[in-house]
Formats: C-alpha cells, sequence, structure tokens
C-alpha cells in the first residue's frame, strides 16, 4: 500500500496545479487534482485526503463557500490560496475552519513548511509540556521557562502565550484569540490584543524588537514560530 | 478668462439669486427717496449681472425676469400696479429686460466654452499620463520578462556548457525578476485605489514595532547588504491606523532607499510620538537627491536623473497618497552631511500601554479559571 499522504489541490490553473504536483510529489507526497470547486467536493468525498489545497478564486462557486461544504464533514486541514491585498477574504476563510493560508506568488520552502504544520498539529494539542529552544512551557502547572528560569507572567499573559504555542505554525486571527482569551464580547477590542502581545514579547523573545516566536501576520493575525 | 463658479445645486441656485434680488429691492424700497426709481434699476441689473457670473442660466434668467416685475410693480409709478405710464419707461423697462436676458446667456456661453477648453486640457493630460505611464509600464515589465526568458532559454538548452554556479544565478534572476514584476503590479493596483477614489482607510489599533518590523522583514533580501538601524522611542503608546496602508508606505520608502543607496550604506528608521501624532523618519547615508528631486519626487511618474532598475515612478506617490488618506504627510529633504531623509507624521488616537495592562488582566475570561 501506498504510505504516503495524499493531498488534493484544487484550483483552476493548470500551472499552479503542475506547479504544486511537482513540489509536492518530490517531497513524497500523493497529489490528487480538481479544476473546479464542484470536482474538488466530491474528489475530497471519494478520497478523503489527508489536506486540501483550495484556491479562493474558483470559476464555478466562491472559494468561501466550498470551504463551508468541506467543512460539514471534512476534518483534515485545507490551505487556503489566493491572491495579496485579500486580507479580509483570508480572515473569513480562517474564521471558517480553514488551518492556514499561502499567497499567491507563494514560495515552495514556505508551501511545505506549512503542510508540515498543518498534517502533524493534531498531535501537538496533547501534550502538557511544550518545548520551543530556551523557552518551556508547563500547561499543567500554569508556567513559563526561559532558560530553565520561571518567566513572570499574568495570566492574561500566560493564556495568551499558551494558546499561540499550542497552536504552534498556525495562523490565528486576531478575532479568534480575542475571543479565546477575552470572550465574545471582545473581539473588536484589537488594542488588548496589541498591548500583551508587545508586553508577552518583551518577557519571551530574545529581541522583543525583532521577535521570532510571536510571528505578526500582517493585517490578519499571529503565528507562534516554534523553530 | 477663468471665472468663480460656486458649485450649487440648482434649486440653491434659485433660492440665493431669487433671494439676493429681492434684500436688493428692499433696500432700494427704503432708501428710494435718496437714490429715485431710475437708478433702482441700475441696481438691480447690477445684482443680475453679480449673479450670471457664479451660477447657472436658469436661476440668472428667472432673477432677470423677477427683477423686472419688481421694479416695474413696486418702482415704476404709479405703484403697486404693472402700469407704466410714461413711454420713457416703458423703453426703460424693455432695455433694463433685454440687457439682463444678454447678461444671463453671454455669461452661460462663456462658461461653457470655458468647460470645453477644460475638457480639451484634461484630457490633453490624461493622454501625457498614460502615455508616460505606458512607456514607462512596458519598459518596466520588459525587463523582468526578458530576464525571464533569456534565463530559462539558457536553462533549458542542455548543450551549452553552463557551469553549475552559473545555473544557480539564473535561477536567482528568474526569481527576482517574477519578485519584481509582483512589486510592479502592487504598485498598480495601489495607484488604481488611490485614482479611483475607492480607497477607504479602516484604521484599528496597532504597535509601532510591527508596523515597522513587516517592511523591513519583506525587504530582508534587499536590507541585507545594507546597515540597519531602527529606533523607538521609550513607552511608545498603540496608535490607530490603517496599518496595510502605513506598512506599504513605509515598504515603498524603505524600498526606495536600498535602490538608490550603494551597498554597506546604513539606513535608520526613528519613531517618535508627541500628543497626537506620530512621526517616522527614514534616513540614509547616500547621494542623497539634486534640488529638483527634492520638488518632484512625490509626483506621479517622477523619476530621478539617476535612474535605477526597478523604479517605476510610482512608489513615492502612493507613500503621499497613503499618507494623505490618513490626514498625515511625507516631507523629503537632505540628510547631513549626505543622503536623503523621509520624514512622515501621522496624526493618530492614541493609548498608552500602561493604562490598559492592569485594567484588562482583571478583565480576562483567564481569570476566572
Amino acid at each position: 500500500m501506498d504510505a504516503r499522504q495524499t493531498i488534493l489541490i484544487i484550483d483552476d490553473e493548470i500551472q499552479i496545479r503542475r506547479l504544486l504536483e511537482i513540489t509536492l510529489t518530490a517531497n513524497d507526497y500523493k497529489t490528487i487534482e480538481a479544476d473546479n470547486g464542484k470536482d474538488g467536493c466530491s474528489m475530497a468525498a471519494s478520497f478523503n485526503p489527508a489536506l486540501i489545497i483550495l484556491d479562493l478564486g474558483l470559476p464555478d462557486q466562491d472559494g468561501l463557500d466550498v470551504l463551508n461544504k468541506l467543512r460539514e464533514w471534512f476534518t483534515n486541514p485545507v490551505i487556503i490560496l489566493s491572491a495579496r491585498n485579500s486580507e479580509e477574504y483570508i480572515i473569513k476563510a480562517l474564521d471558517r475552519g480553514a488551518n492556514d493560508y499561502l499567497t499567491k506568488p507563494f514560495r515552495t520552502g514556505e508551501l511545505l513548511a506549512r503542510i508540515r504544520v498543518a498534517t502533524r498539529q493534531n498531535s501537538r494539542q496533547q501534550e502538557a509540556r511544550l518545548e520551543f529552544g530556551n523557552l518551556t512551557i508547563d500547561l499543567d502547572k500554569h508556567l513559563a521557562y526561559k532558560n530553565a528560569e520561571i518567566i513572570k507572567l499574568t495570566s492574561t499573559e500566560f493564556s495568551l502565550l499558551a494558546l499561540m504555542a499550542k497552536n504552534e505554525g498556525r495562523v490565528l486571527t486576531h478575532t479568534y484569540i480575542l475571543k479565546e482569551i477575552w470572550g465574545y464580547g471582545y473581539t473588536e477590542q484589537t488594542q488588548y490584543l496589541r498591548v500583551f502581545i508587545a508586553q508577552l514579547r518583551k518577557k519571551i523573545e530574545d529581541n522583543p524588537s525583532k521577535p521570532t516566536l510571536l510571528i505578526t501576520e500582517s493585517g490578519i493575525g499571529y503565528r507562534f514560530s516554534g523553530i | 478668462m477663468k471665472l468663480q463658479y460656486f458649485k450649487q445645486s440648482l434649486p440653491k441656485q434659485f433660492i440665493i439669486s431669487n433671494l439676493s434680488v429681492i434684500f436688493v429691492a428692499l433696500v432700494c424700497y427704503i432708501s428710494i427717496d435718496f437714490i429715485g426709481y431710475r437708478s433702482v434699476a441700475l441696481l438691480l441689473l447690477a445684482t443680475v449681472s453679480i449673479l450670471a457670473i457664479f451660477f447657472s442660466l436658469y436661476p440668472v434668467l428667472m432673477a432677470a425676469t423677477m427683477s423686472a416685475l419688481i421694479w416695474d410693480y413696486f418702482f415704476i409709478p404709479p405703484h403697486f400696479t404693472f402700469l407704466v405710464r410714461s413711454s420713457e419707461d416703458i423703453l426703460l423697462l424693455l432695455m433694463y429686460f433685454v440687457i439682463a436676458l444678454i447678461n444671463g446667456v453671454f455669461t452661460s456661453r462663456v462658461r461653457q466654452f470655458e468647460k470645453i477648453e477644460r475638457q480639451k486640457e484634461e484630457r490633453h493630460n490624461t493622454i501625457k499620463l498614460y502615455k508616460t505611464l505606458f512607456d514607462s509600464l512596458s519598459h518596466e515589465l520588459r525587463t523582468p520578462i526578458a530576464t525571464i526568458v533569456g534565463a530559462s532559454d539558457n536553462l533549458m538548452l542542455n548543450e551549452l556548457n553552463i557551469s553549475d554556479a552559473d545555473k544557480q544565478e539564473l535561477v536567482g534572476q528568474i526569481s527576482s525578476s517574477a519578485f519584481r514584476l509582483n512589486r510592479l503590479i502592487d504598485n498598480l493596483l495601489n495607484m488604481q485605489r488611490l485614482e479611483s477614489g475607492m480607497l477607504k482607510i479602516k484604521p484599528d489599533w496597532c504597535e509601532i514595532s510591527e508596523l515597522i518590523n513587516s517592511p523591513i522583514n519583506w525587504l530582508e533580501k534587499e536590507l541585507a547588504t545594507h546597515k540597519l538601524g531602527i529606533e523607538i522611542q521609550e513607552d511608545f503608546p498603540i496608535v490607530k491606523l490603517d496599518a496595510g496602508l502605513i506598512e506599504q508606505a513605509l515598504f515603498n520608502v524603505l524600498h526606495n532607499e536600498t535602490l538608490y543607496t550603494p551597498e554597506d550604506s546604513t539606513i535608520s528608521v526613528q519613531a517618535s510620538y508627541k500628543n497626537n501624532c506620530i512621526t517616522i523618519v527614514i534616513s540614509d547615508n547616500g547621494k542623497g537627491f539634486t534640488e529638483q528631486d527634492l520638488t518632484m519626487l512625490f509626483s506621479k511618474f517622477y523619476r530621478s536623473g539617476t535612474k535605477v532598475a526597478g523604479g517605476t515612478g510610482l512608489g513615492l506617490s502612493i507613500v503621499k497618497g497613503f499618507l494623505e488618506a490618513h490626514g498625515g504627510t511625507v516631507k523629503v529633504e537632505n540628510n547631513i552631511p549626505h543622503g536623503a531623509k523621509f520624514s512622515i507624521e501621522i496624526p493618530t488616537e492614541i493609548i498608552k500601554m500602561d493604562d490598559y495592562l492592569s485594567f484588562s488582566n482583571a478583565n480576562t475570561k483567564a481569570g476566572d479559571k
């Protein structure tokens, strides 16, 4: 049996599909392709791929609708491909259950990294102790260590750090983070997020003005990069 | 000849012109004993002429007719009838009518003529602008395309004896050309957003080091050959602005500096705030600008005499547009002792970080857990 993971590519541009196919096959993935939303959905149903790469600009349906339909039953990761300068659209897709996004033009290295992060995500969620270089987060004891020394964090700061770290590599939208940490009534209060991210960076980053752990995804949200 | 033209709506013009005729008539009526009824005609005529300068044809004709009737009814004896007794007054009234009408028609002709001239001029300017755009574009598009075509040709022809190092370089050229094309498209799209008047800023809270870091990260490769210094004022508050646009503006300025300064130059970014205004100064120690550059730099399609590959003359005019959309400004001057210095000022709401920390810590979901 073929042990390679199957990735479904839904994109109407043959050049992009070919590029993805070559890149992914060279990196030990198996690819299947659809050039419209309808075929994409039915292929997802018959092959149950490990991951779907979905282009938002499809000829037959709005990419967001395709995503909605997929998310009714499909639980594996979906990575969105989109044109640049469409932050609002990307945020909508992420809030509707897309795991990550890439804007065209994208670097293939970046694509592969996102795929790796998305496919291993479920395993990480279970761990009680997360380690990233000199940073350790103990989710049970609510403690974080830097170079084996305890970092003084307020409860909000710890919750924020834990949320980000548990979703390592994944982009979390501003709205999602605000909802998770402060609650539903606070999803517009981006000022909280800015202040606390800045504060947290001062405590966990080696150089807070050049963060390597808490990465800003301009106009979209934040990503915790553990590498 | 250029006449000033109040762009009032038509109903407003009717109301204003009628009111001013009535007002003048009233003043005349009070002072009729001093000026005599015949000079009233001249005063009313003057009023109509003045209205004709500012308003369009129909309100003026209306005012002309009304003022004639008013003069006849209230001023020409016998008063309070439209009856005119003396043949002199009949002649006066007729002449009044004719002059008032000529006034109205004539000025509206002048205005129409002017409008046509203005349209011609605008069309001429647009054509000139498009010509510059297309000249610049076709060159800017063809250069990277030529690079991509040439480099990929070389790579495809296996019989050519190309060293591995050269192959790598060709591939690198293809890649950088593609990114150059991408930047060009971004600039064109941004220009179009500004030009179409569709640009609406969406201010949201942001943190200064994030604002500055994004464009620096996008320029990682270009900045690798330069020295970079960042200085941010202590306790910088969070600010409310459209991060996407400001990041793009900072990117364009920084990109410009990496293009126009030699390798190993120093580029420095300083951010400070005062009251409700932030200032970001981006300066370098390159050659700086000529007098002409300094005055023209932010104009569309203007390119410095020392043209460098990769410029379109769009980047800095976009910077200006994005900042003006924020009610902000961008200025350029020569740095001391040499180099360029861009100063960006943006008025914005601010929130001190400390004010928030204590308050929102008590206010968290996590606190209850």
